[in-house]
């Protein structure tokens, strides 16, 4: 991790979870997993956003949330779905009102499986995650046009 | 007069783990009004019944909710053995007592703990689930699952907890009663948690009892609804009385869940004691033909589980009225007149549970 210059904040968002996973994420920041020891905070605002994670499936009411908080989070910014709703759309799938997951909306580069996630998955599918961002951090030293940076890697 | 401004806030706010949205009308810093609007986290699972078997509906009545989903899915469960006639062993009765009361000690554990945060006591929060992970340790090891059990069934229980098991998690109650006590003097007698819930959000009774609220909610305005002296599974055993609170502001609805903690304590203690040897599932045979009502008591008050059979081996028709929905209406009446700034504090005060609400 010695190349992480700053801290990586990630901001948590619910799209049509059952909570499961929520809780999960948040137990990763609570004292028996405590991230937060490493710098990874949880921030309610996009602009500060390094790491935005999602829960839960997409549906059609959510679908311009999630649009809209991904549009405002600056670069290099990377995408975690959590759970297999997330990915898409775990036992939820066939419901009328969910449309897949994620990755239907935004470009998706790491995925945790899990119903519901263990903190342990979350905990690595960040950790995979911060090296996606410095990736992504490095393609923008780049020269314009040369390389596609919003281009994701899959787990 | 002033002008009146209207503020969104939510779905995605710092203080909510989950989606709602509320439009709050201001006149200067008060709130006039609060419009809620839901459906961010709508999947219609209830459909899902039509196209899976009755057993295997367990599955998804438990992810109605990741919180309390043991309750979801012993509530279901039971509508379906009262439909059939299913006698369920006393073992398997007493176990989903104890499961269903470590479940609600993890989420009032997590609420308190969401709650502080709310209030910008972060210690507090930390400490509060610090606790839980203890409860978290006991169902995994009993059940399999952190959070979401699986372990009921139609007829019964999936596992059963070995005696020595059973012996190590009462011996286990003893110490963290102690650490409980700790959260519970700080959160009944600290002034910082004082000063932001006394006062605040207050529902007088009538109004709770007009508008509905149910479980904690209620019973922090003095109505002393609660589902367990219904007697389902093995509360009708147990010797408990619920936990009511008369002033109807935050910090009731606070004291009503740091006090159910111990009853919470005590009913796991009782039940230990008393479970009987035996037989933890009947074998279920046939198809549910006929309706039902079922209902119980979840952390954050009452549920009901309709289930409707025909005879084949698909559900026609299942109804969850979770209790976030039924508190809703006393929410908006609770933020008539308050603060802005005090606007997280009562909307976590009901125990929001969104995943729950809009299933």
């Amino acid at each position: 991790m010695s190349y992480m210059k700053k801290s990586p904040w990630i901001m948590h968002y619910d799209a049509s979870s059952c909570n499961g996973c929520d809780i999960e994420v948040l137990a990763c920041l609570t004292p028996l997993y405590d991230v937060e020891r490493f710098g990874i905070i949880n921030t309610g605002n996009p602009k500060h956003t390094d790491i935005f994670v999602v829960t839960g499936g997409i549906n059609e009411q959510n679908r311009a949330v999630v649009k809209n908080i991904y549009d405002q989070i600056p670069e290099p910014k990377v995408v975690v779905a959590v759970g297999i709703c997330a990915t898409s759309g775990g036992v939820f799938r066939e419901c009328y009102n969910i449309m897949g997951g994620i990755d239907k909306i935004i470009p998706v580069d790491v995925y945790v499986p899990g119903c519901a996630a263990r903190p342990e998955s979350i905990i690595d599918g960040i950790v995979t995650a911060l090296g996606v961002l410095e990736k992504k951090r490095q393609l923008m030293k780049e020269p314009a046009g040369k390389t596609d940076v919003t281009g994701g890697e899959k787990k | 007069m002033s002008r009146k401004i209207v503020i969104p806030f939510g779905p995605q706010h710092p203080v909510l783990p989950e989606p709602i949205h509320l439009d709050l009308v201001l006149e200067d810093e008060t709130v006039v009004e609060a419009v809620p609007s839901i459906g961010y986290v709508h999947r219609g699972l209830e459909t899902l019944i039509t196209k899976r078997e009755y057993p295997e509906y367990v599955y998804i009545a438990e992810r109605t909710c990741g919180i309390c989903s043991f309750i979801h899915g012993m509530t279901y469960c039971q509508g379906i053995e009262q439909i059939m006639g299913v006698e369920v062993p006393d073992r398997a009765h007493y176990l989903r007592t104890i499961w269903s009361e470590y479940s609600r000690l993890h989420s009032h554990l997590l609420w308190l703990g969401l709650f502080a945060d709310g209030m910008g006591f972060e210690n507090l929060f930390m400490n509060c689930w610090r606790q839980r992970e203890t409860v978290l340790d006991v169902l995994e090891e009993t059940t399999g699952g952190r959070v979401i059990q699986g372990s009921c069934k139609v007829g019964g229980v999936r596992k059963d907890i070995p005696a020595a098991t059973l012996e190590r998690m009462l011996s286990d109650l003893d110490p963290f009663e102690i650490k409980l006590k700790e959260l519970a003097d700080i959160f009944l007698h600290d002034d910082s948690v004082i000063h932001r819930t006394k006062g605040v959000g207050i529902l007088p009774p009538d109004e709770a009892y007009a508008l509905g609220a149910v479980g904690p909610t209620g019973r922090g305005s003095g109505v002393a609804i609660d589902m367990r002296m219904t007697g389902y599974a093995a509360y009708g055993k147990l010797n408990f009385t619920p936990v009511v609170e008369n002033d109807g502001d935050c910090y009731s609805r606070c004291a009503v869940r740091v006090k159910e903690l111990f009853t919470s304590i005590d009913l796991i203690r009782q039940a230990i004691r008393q479970i009987p040897e035996g037989e933890t599932e009947v074998k279920v045979k046939g198809n549910p033909d006929g309706e039902y009502f079922s209902r119980s008591e979840q952390p954050r008050g009452e549920l009901v589980h309709y289930v409707k059979g025909n005879g084949t081996k698909h559900i026609v028709r299942s109804r969850i009225r979770t209790p976030t929905l039924t508190n809703i209406p006393p929410l908006v009446k609770m933020m008539q007149g308050c603060e802005l700034a005090d606007v997280p504090v009562i909307v976590l005060s009901i125990d929001p549970c969104i995943g729950c609400m809009e299933r």
